[in-house]
């Protein structure tokens, strides 16, 4: 069952008198229970797409279903029924943690009792500091927070945006947990990240870049759409072996990555000469969606 | 309803919880009313003066007596010769002498002329201009009273011309100002501020996406501030009357109302700013230049709008203010009911429904 | 082999009454070195930063940068590194050529290096066609690619980098990198904070601070082998669950 469709949305606003376009003609679904992140990076259109979706703002084309209701005609239905988590987490930083969560269980006409099984989990771990002050909270419990607040009157259907920027690697991995095991109680779930290395945690994924969707797939597919074989080399000095690497014909494509640089070559006996001759370790790896998103996103520009 | 009820809580929560608003709040009206009380009031209370009165007649005497027993002055010593004079002035005894002319009662009823001299302390201009005008208009009204019973009128030489506070009652004319001031800030700054914090920090977004309908935010915002201006309407009151002697003339109730309605137009423009803006720092720059600077100009208070030029006269009838002003010192000063107001306070009611229409059609359901 | 170290940390310390910020960290960072220092929200990195850039003075400890001492001479410190953040760095409403003015005037070079500084930069960056446009009109990858610059306008001997490309696309991300190395190729010290761990990847060695102390100091692959790790992510979750300390800000 398809709980969000969009097809053919765009967006523009005017930046210094001219028009960007922040949405290009989106077309997607999402499916009942389904973890579908939206990855792309700062003005991708990322926070565009989930404000139109949560009818905060309006589309200047096409059509947006959320849950069977229209974004734009049946606003008020959809607001019933969602759970929506903004960019920076909306707290109350002067009200305690306890008097966040009244208030929003208030608002949505419920009582934290009444959809405790829910939040339980994450809750838990924030009860401790429930008389403290939500501007006294690490990054992390906050972000806590503002999940166990958007999901307190049990909403079908979840937005995240961007919730993992700007917390820390341990609370980031909390957090997709704590999404795995909302998924396993049904709520379908949407999430935006710039971070390429949190797609493999979801089941599908849209690559976003420049308003347009370069990719929609399972992270798996995705992966394996990559065709060429992807090469690793590492030396001491990697700043001048990327130099070298450019200067050869026979390189189609070097970048940083990591420790490594991440090679594409039409001739692999050459390359290993090359690694040979500069003393560098060479080895072939599989891609990482960040692979992908770069070949995509090279795809595109040559479209 | 339960959901209004709570958001009024967290409003009140967030109202006392910062000590800067509290202090904005409660601290602003007593700060207001006791700068202006001593700027203005105190000085010119019981004013300690001398006198020199050579003929020592029927009429010098009552002139006298009924300086003597206005609040503003209080005959300190009686003069023998003008010698003294200089002496008392420089010890600082007085800060105002009146010396009456020899044969004071004859020349008035022989001559229908007299000639009254009053010497201030001038290091201290703007005391000195008060205290002459007070005097010299007692004489007026002295000479009027006189002239009641008579045909053919004296003319004691005493001209005056009043350029402001023709009623000679400081507190008469600032506890209105204040009021209006107060409740302009209270009203409008304040909950403009709220509304457009709640954007700032993003709250907005996520009380958009929810079932709370527009009215709720907006009335659950505005009426902890209602409630505030209410204490504040009362304080106020409660300091003119206790601490400035400035008794309520007319009927409280009729005041108190009319200052509710007049706390509901802040209140919409309020919301009408909130609707605007996005950063609590433009918010509060549109409520105090484009609102606190109006009403402390063009309401009357500051300057009397009979001396303003057409175009500003005109302009004033547009700033809320200004009725306000007017209607306060009806009730409270002159003891007028609401018949003799009516006219104001239509203008005001209309006004205010003008504005509150506007604010809540202005107030989005989504972001842009 | 033997290089020269620009920052040299002993025992540095710095508390906030009962709370110890950092707690007699000791490392060294060589010349020309990219070093990441990582850490939790609330471990004590930034605390420990400040106190490398003398802007904040340690309560124990000895700690050189530059060749300076951060009790001594915190201004010439602050003369000898750049700085750069993701959040903060540009004049948004200034033209990206009045920003390269801006800052190589404050860093004090004179008149005809600022000329010759803007011209090469703009050139560099390939931005001569956007040189009278304002910073906010440009996309995120080339903002944070001219704060980068303009960090390094003064040819400092560290640069100071904060979660230096967060939500950039893996493109623009990469070029950047290649700034990154070329400036170290050049002899800058790079000290890059941040708690993305793909980032750390880049390092040619990382710190992991944990509660005030770092608890681990080597190159990535040192650290992901010694730790049986996959990627460096899976290193910090090791280190940082270890923590005690509650995050607080």
């Amino acid at each position: 069952m398809i709980t969000v469709r969009v097809n053919n949305i765009s967006k523009k606003y005017s930046q210094n008198k001219t028009e960007v376009l922040a949405l290009d003609k989106i077309s997607f679904d999402v499916n009942q229970g389904e973890l579908f992140a939206v990855i792309g990076p700062d003005g991708a259109g990322k926070t565009s797409l989930f404000r139109i979706l949560t009818s905060l703002i309006l589309a200047e084309e096409g059509i947006a279903t959320v849950d069977g209701f229209d974004v734009i005609t049946q606003y008020k239905e959809i607001r019933k029924r969602i759970g929506y988590m903004p960019g920076k987490f909306s707290l109350y930083q002067d009200l305690t943690v306890e008097e966040n969560l009244n208030f929003f269980a208030s608002i949505f006409h419920t009582s934290i009792e009444e959809n405790y099984d829910l939040i339980k989990d994450i809750y838990d771990q924030i009860a401790p500091f429930k008389d403290r002050r939500a501007g006294k909270l690490s990054g992390g419990m906050k972000q806590k927070l503002a999940l166990s607040c958007a999901l307190i009157h049990r909403p079908s259907i979840l937005f995240l945006d961007e919730p993992t920027t700007g917390v820390d690697a341990i609370s980031r991995k909390e957090f997709w947990e704590m999404l795995k095991r909302l998924k396993q109680q049904g709520i379908t779930i949407l999430v935006s990240t710039p971070y390429m290395d949190e797609a493999s945690l979801c089941d599908r994924v849209a690559l976003l870049q420049k308003g347009k969707i370069l990719s929609i797939d399972t992270p798996e597919n995705i992966m394996s759409q990559f065709k060429n074989k992807l090469w690793a080399i590492k030396s001491e000095e990697m700043y001048p072996l990327l130099l070298a690497l450019r200067s050869n014909a026979f390189i189609e494509q070097s970048y940083p990555f990591g420790e490594y640089h991440h090679v594409l070559t039409n001739n692999e006996k050459e390359l290993a000469l090359f690694a040979q001759n500069y003393n560098a370790e060479l080895k072939i790896v599989d891609p990482t969606i960040e692979d992908c998103f770069i070949a995509l996103m090279q795809n595109h520009v040559n479209l | 309803m339960k959901q209004f009820l709570v958001f009024v809580r967290k409003e009140w929560y967030h109202i006392l919880r910062d000590p800067k608003t509290l202090f904005i709040l409660f601290g602003m009206p007593i700060v207001q009313i006791t700068i202006f009380g001593f700027a203005l009031t105190n000085e010119v209370k019981n004013a300690k003066i001398a006198i020199l009165d050579p003929s020592k007649d029927f009429a010098s005497t009552t002139l006298i007596n009924r300086i003597d027993a206005s609040k503003y002055f209080e005959v300190n010593d009686y003069l023998v010769s003008t010698k003294d004079l200089e002496k008392y002035f420089k010890e600082g005894k007085i800060k105002m002498a009146i010396i009456f002319p020899q044969h004071f009662n004859q020349s008035i009823s022989h001559t229908n002329t007299a000639q009254i001299q009053i010497i201030a302390d001038a290091s201290d201009p703007n005391t000195a201009t008060v205290l002459t005008n007070y005097a010299s208009s007692i004489i007026q009204d002295w000479q009027n009273d006189l002239n009641k019973n008579r045909k053919l009128p004296y003319s004691i030489h005493a001209e005056v011309r009043m350029l402001y506070n023709p009623e000679l009652k400081g507190a008469f004319n600032f506890v209105p100002g204040v009021m209006s001031m107060v409740l302009m800030l209270v009203s409008t700054l304040m909950t403009s501020i709220a509304i457009v914090r709640e954007k700032e920090l993003g709250m907005m977004e996520v009380l958009l996406v929810s079932p709370l309908k527009p009215i709720t935010i907006i009335l659950a915002k505005t009426i902890p501030y209602l409630l505030l201006s209410l204490v504040n309407i009362i304080s106020i009151l409660l300091l003119s009357v206790f601490a400035l002697d400035l008794p309520i003339q007319g009927s409280i109730f009729l005041l108190i109302a009319l200052s509710l309605l007049f706390t509901i137009t802040s209140l919409s423009l309020g919301i009408l700013i909130s609707s605007i803006t996005n950063s609590q720092q433009v918010a509060m720059l549109i409520s105090l230049m484009g609102l606190f600077l109006p009403t402390l100009m063009l309401s009357g208070f500051m300057f009397p709008i009979e001396n303003m030029p057409l175009p500003l006269q005109l302009i004033s009838n547009l700033v809320p203010a200004k009725w306000y002003y007017f209607i306060v010192k009806a009730v409270m000063i002159k003891g007028l009911g609401i018949q003799s107001i009516w006219k104001e306070s239509c203008i005001l009611l209309s006004m205010t429904i003008f504005l509150l229409i506007i604010s809540i059609k202005k107030y989005k359901v989504r972001l842009s | 082999m033997e290089t020269e170290k620009v920052i040299i940390v002993k025992d540095l310390t710095k508390s906030f009454g009962d709370f110890i910020g950092t707690n007699a960290i000791t490392f060294d960072v060589h010349k020309g070195e990219i070093f990441g220092f990582l850490g939790a929200n609330g471990a004590g990195k930034t605390t420990a930063m400040r106190m490398l850039c003398g802007l904040s003075r340690p309560s124990s400890g000895e700690a050189s940068v530059a060749g300076y001492d951060v009790y001594k001479y915190p201004e010439e410190i602050k003369r000898n590194i750049g700085y750069m953040s993701q959040k903060f760095s540009l004049y948004e409403d200034l033209t990206v050529k009045e920003n390269i003015r801006f800052y190589s005037g404050i860093y004090g070079l004179n008149k005809s290096q600022i000329h010759e500084k803007t011209s090469s930069l703009l050139d560099q960056l390939h931005l001569l066609n956007e040189k009278d446009s304002l910073v906010k009109s440009l996309p995120l990858g080339w903002k944070q690619k001219l704060a980068f610059s303009i960090a390094i306008v003064h040819n400092p001997a560290i640069v100071f980098l904060d979660e230096p490309t967060g939500g950039v696309d893996p493109i623009t991300r990469r070029e950047f990198w290649e700034m990154i190395y070329q400036a170290s190729a050049n002899g800058t010290t790079v000290f890059v904070t941040t708690h993305y761990m793909d980032e750390a990847e880049y390092c040619n060695r990382v710190s992991i601070m944990v509660d005030g102390k770092i608890e681990a100091l080597d190159t990535p692959s040192n650290l992901k082998r010694y730790h049986n790790a996959k990627t460096m992510d899976d290193v910090f979750l090791i280190l940082a669950r270890k923590a005690q300390r509650q995050a607080d800000q």
